[in-house]
């Protein structure tokens, strides 16, 4: 049967419950939450009067109701050492969700520790050493010393070079300002390293250089803008599903007809109707279906494009606008440069899209209309264009991605209302570093490195490769190889003779080993190698900040203790910092030891002021007090001033060269901040100083970027890019394609957050998932002979992996989507390690075949196959 | 933030008018709660009544009956699916009853007969009632509740429990 809770009430918040602001720390969209706690020997009742939404649960309450919260919003966990009861429940005052929580956020509560509920008590809770043959509990001094001492005799030994690095560089849960900051000085401005790599890629580079490249940070618009827009034009993204709420809460009222007022009253001087929307992808999605429900089928242009060919489709799109007269000519002219010669190199027939694509002229042809059409009276129409990582992860990436932006260029449809050319975003973002200059372009592949023999000592911030890497199945074997060698020889000596153990570890390094230091807050398939493990806090057990995919900055507040000896990955940075210091410095090196001076934060805020109020633009503005007070609406960076101020800096500075500082409420990419800073330590903001603390006047922020119609380059132009088609860019992915059957497509599902860290431990998702889901097209499953939930493997010359079989229509033959990451069969396995020029893994494009493994296993029996897709009601 | 809540309007529109269209056909197929069981102390668990749905003879086999459970607000259906299923009652094992509100936001939903399904027209939410209402794709953070039945032996159907707290409650029976 379904898994059931078997919960028939819950208890209610007393109206002096303590309410903080929260902010969802899984995707993306940022959703506003707000946490009520109050001692665990308490409850409220149902009167208005007696709860703490203030609200009348006597009866049954109405659909949409703010006072509702389901088992999964409800836990009893630790605050300031006491037991509390928690109820963390979407925000109704919040702009971006209205009240709105996902089969995700919905569950923040379910997925806190809790020693009294039992729940997620995977969680790490003490530091970890090798001893003995297996993982055992240390003191933070001890496991911080161990690492420091590894560290520093490596480096003595094979340079900065021989310290490999695996870190995050988002916001969210695993992330924010405060710990990237951390480990962004640690490795940046402390040391020079330069063989670092992310979370989710092999090396340390932008996933969208193509964009940025031409003047263009990602994250350029707000999202009222898909409620303005005439169109909506999205390209390889799902987002009912991967920016769940951003898509219910912001397009639908617009595919409804519903935001025509406001249209009317921000921009009174045109037509308007209800949004179309045209989406590219190769599959039918989720998304789409719900497109079609909301807007009728006629406004809805599912292009489904032969999978990588999306640059031909971009390439002939633009041809297509510029010979049909729709380009904004003044635009192009005051704002950007290199147009013509891009028009030359890109000229792409819409026949030979059609030919190449799969999709019919006649499609191609109306998605040119529907884009950039004027509208009736002449007026320009306003075309949102957004991308995920169907683009990102796809074909050709930088290329790509630039002949996308060339048509939002061509429109005129940046820095404006109902436009932008954004990226729609996994994580939240959360980057505040020195600068990364010296990793250089291209980046170190980092896991080709590891692989190779290269380096020895690996630090993980919150990665697991082991899910989430490409080439998974070899990257697996080599790093347990290495890793293994270095447990060996520690178990070679007795633990207690910490000497003697560091010379051991040595001797296996240099004769290949690799010393791993895996920090994370659950145990991972890549900490599973570690020879130490440092248990971190998250979200809500430390204050944590970051930016949603409209650069709108909330705080969330801790509303309760990290498990156990856990703590804040800046503090963590912050005793391995210190430690080092102390290791260079006994081993009679003052030189190296004094540049890890400058970590003694006592709080996460402490590291925030250090970092993002020091050193990001317009940070100067932003403080805990500040961002408290503007609760989980917060403001859309970059801060330009105050309330009390107003903004202080009036026009536009363009970052013109690589490391200086750019002041002024302008423009920027978003993410990596790359042209914006200095790259000399302590090289901060030079703004109006503000008061630094104390105050909670209102932050102002900035709507849109590059509303002043100048980009991020030299001159303020943005510029067109020549992107020729060059058919499957990484190597040995045209032969892969032509020697395997099956498409594997791959990415997210609803019901699951990231690579399922948290949800691997929740009943409800993995009743649900017990293992990742491949979906087949039911014919294809018929001639495989293929039941509903049989077990498969997928195989090629990469790798192996396994899921169930889900027949689903929307799925063409001889194509498939799996789940990404899934820890119980990892995609990645069957992923080449091929990548794109600046080493951007290309996992869309993976081709396999597949076989059947066993029946389906117990723990599928009782699940569901029916189609995903919702139908409206006839 | 305005311009954010237009789903929000629709919904409550929606729900008013939907609901109060099961509510009517749940009294149409008289079934009148019983006053809770009082206990003191408190249960562990609330003390759900027991009520009368309907008789075997008005199901039709794929044709949803709106009923409620455990109170006239709470609104549900009552389907004989055809085919014998984990949890179903009656002779062919295939009598099972649903709440109908969602439990993600609370819309009422629709039965599609072709694939035996709930769906929500609110954000698309999908529930199997072949799988003790499993959420096939959706939103809520919980499947679908599911009342406990019972056939005796005159074929009445009775209600006596739920295995999910109910949408817009803090507690499936309320005071
Ligand atoms: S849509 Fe994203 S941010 Fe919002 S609740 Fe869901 S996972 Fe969290
Ligand atoms: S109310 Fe949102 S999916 Fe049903």
């Amino acid at each position: 049967m379904a898994y059931k809770r078997n919960i028939d009430r819950l208890p209610i918040p007393p109206r002096d419950a303590k309410v903080n602001n929260v902010v969802c720390h899984y995707c993306i969209v940022g959703c506003g939450y707000k946490a009520y706690s109050w001692p665990v020997n308490r409850q409220g009742g149902p009167a208005p009067d007696d709860n703490a939404y203030g609200e009348d649960m006597r009866g049954q309450l109405g659909a949409d109701s703010a006072a509702w919260a389901a088992p999964s919003m409800y836990n009893v966990v630790r605050h300031n050492g006491q037991d509390v009861h928690i109820v963390i429940k979407p925000d109704h005052d919040c702009v971006v969700n209205s009240g709105l929580g996902s089969i995700r956020g919905a569950r923040m509560a379910e997925m806190s520790y809790s020693t009294v509920t039992g729940t997620q008590q995977a969680r790490l809770t003490d530091p970890l050493v090798w001893r003995y043959g297996t993982m055992s509990p240390a003191s933070w001094d001890d496991s911080v010393a161990l690492v420091a001492e590894v560290t520093r005799r490596v480096i003595e030994e094979q340079g900065e070079d021989g310290l490999l690095v695996s870190a995050y560089d988002h916001g969210g849960a695993g992330g924010g300002y405060e710990n990237t900051w951390a480990t962004g000085k640690l490795y940046f401005q402390s040391m020079k390293v330069k063989n670092i790599r992310i979370h989710n890629r092999p090396a340390y580079n932008s996933e969208v250089h193509g964009s940025r490249d031409m003047g263009v940070g990602e994250l350029n618009n707000c999202y009222e803008d898909a409620e303005l827009a005439d169109t909506l034009f999205i390209a390889g993204a799902n987002s009912l599903e991967t920016q769940t709420n951003y898509f219910l809460n912001h397009w639908v009222p617009n595919l409804r007809g519903s935001t025509l007022d406001k249209k009317q009253s921000q921009l009174p001087n045109e037509p308007h109707a209800a949004a179309r929307i045209i989406v590219v992808d190769p599959r039918r999605t989720v998304t789409i279906a719900a497109c079609e429900a909301e807007a009728g089928k006629e406004n809805v242009l599912h292009l489904r494009i032969n999978s990588g060919t999306d640059l031909v489709l971009f390439n002939a799109l633009f041809t297509e606008i510029a010979t049909k007269g729709w380009a904004d000519k003044a635009f192009i002219a005051t704002s950007t440069s290199n147009y013509d010669a891009a028009i030359g190199a890109n000229r792409t027939t819409v026949e030979e899209a059609a030919r190449l694509t799969g999709v019919s002229a006649e499609d191609i042809r109306k998605a040119a209309a529907w884009i950039a059409e004027p509208k009736q009276g002449g007026a320009r129409r306003r075309t949102m264009l957004a991308y995920e990582k169907g683009i990102i992860w796809g074909n050709d990436n930088y290329r790509t991605n630039q002949s996308l932006v060339n048509i939002a260029l061509a429109t005129g449809n940046i820095g404006r209302p109902g436009g932008g050319c954004v990226r729609l975003g996994g994580h939240q973002e959360g980057y505040a570093r020195p600068s990364d200059a010296h990793v250089g372009k291209p980046a170190q592949n980092v896991d080709e490195l590891l692989i190779g023999g290269k380096g020895g000592i690996h630090h993980v911030w919150g990665c697991d490769h082991f899910k989430t890497t490409l080439n998974a199945s070899e990257f697996k074997r080599a790093y347990q190889r290495r890793t293994n060698m270095v447990k060996e020889a520690m178990d070679s000596v007795p633990a207690g003779d910490r000497a003697a153990q560091v010379e051991a570890i040595m001797k296996a390094i240099r004769a290949g080993g690799l010393f791993s230091v895996d920090v994370d807050i659950v145990p991972t398939q890549i900490g599973s190698c570690a020879h130490v493990v440092l248990p971190a806090a998250t979200s809500g057990e430390m204050n944590l900040t970051s930016m949603n995919g409209e650069r709108r900055m909330r705080l969330t507040e801790r509303y309760m203790d990290p498990p156990g000896n856990a703590m804040p990955d800046c503090l963590i940075v912050a005793r391995l910092a210190q430690a080092l210091e102390r290791s260079f410095r006994t081993a009679g090196n003052a030189a190296v030891a004094d540049r890890f001076r400058g970590y003694d934060w006592k709080t996460e805020e402490d590291a925030f002021m250090d970092g993002y109020h020091q050193h990001e633009k317009g940070g100067e503005f932003v403080t805990y007090a500040r961002l408290r007070a503007m609760g989980t609406n917060g403001f859309q960076e970059p801060a330009v001033g105050l309330e009390t101020t107003g903004a202080v800096a009036g026009g536009t500075t363009t970052g013109a060269s690589p490391g200086m500082v750019v002041q002024g409420p302008g423009i920027e990419g978003a993410r990596g901040r790359e042209p914006v800073q200095q790259a000399a330590p302590g090289a901060g903001a030079t703004g109006t100083p503000a008061a630094t603390t104390g105050g909670s006047e209102r932050i102002l922020g900035t709507k849109r970027l590059y509303a002043d119609g100048k980009f991020n380059r030299p001159d303020g132009k943005a510029v067109f890019a020549a992107t020729p088609w060059r058919g499957l860019q990484a190597q040995g992915k045209q032969a892969e394609k032509d020697s395997q059957r099956f498409l594997v497509n791959n990415g997210r599902a609803n019901h699951v957050w990231q690579s399922a860290y948290l949800d691997q431990h929740n009943d409800f998702v993995r009743d649900r998932f017990p293992y990742p889901y491949i979906g087949m097209n039911p014919d294809d499953m018929g001639e495989l002979a293929l039941k509903p939930g049989d077990l498969v493997e997928v195989f090629n010359g990469n790798g192996a992996t396994q899921a169930v079989a889900w027949p689903e229509g929307g799925l063409g033959r001889n194509q498939t989507f799996m789940l990404f990451g899934y820890p119980t069969g990892v995609q990645g396995n069957v992923v080449s390690k091929a990548t794109n020029e600046l080493v951007i893994p290309n996992y869309k494009q993976t081709w396999a075949n597949i076989r059947k493994l066993s029946d389906a296993p117990e723990a599928v029996r009782h699940l569901s196959w029916k189609t995903q897709e919702y139908r409206a009601q006839t | 933030m305005s311009g954010c809540n237009k789903l929000t309007e629709s919904g409550r529109r929606f729900f008013l008018g939907r609901g109060a269209l099961a509510v009517a056909g749940a009294a149409a197929a008289s079934t009148v709660p019983q006053a809770p069981a009082k206990a003191t102390p408190a249960l562990a668990r609330v003390a759900y009544p027991v009520s009368r749905l309907g008789n075997m003879r008005d199901l039709k086999v794929n044709e949803p009956m709106d009923i409620s459970y455990p109170d006239a607000d709470s609104t549900g259906v009552l389907i004989k699916l055809g085919t014998r299923v984990e949890g179903g009652v009656g002779p062919d094992g295939d009598v099972v009853a649903f709440s109908n509100l969602c439990p993600h936001k609370g819309y009422p939903m629709f039965y599609q007969a072709d694939d035996r399904t709930l769906n929500c027209p609110g954000h698309y939410s999908r529930f199997d009632c072949e799988k003790g209402g499993l959420q096939v794709w959706g939103h809520a953070t919980q499947n679908l509740a599911q009342f406990r039945l019972r056939v005796d032996a005159g074929g009445d159907i009775h209600a006596e429990g739920v295995d999910e707290l109910l949408y817009g409650r803090h507690s499936n029976v309320l005071a």
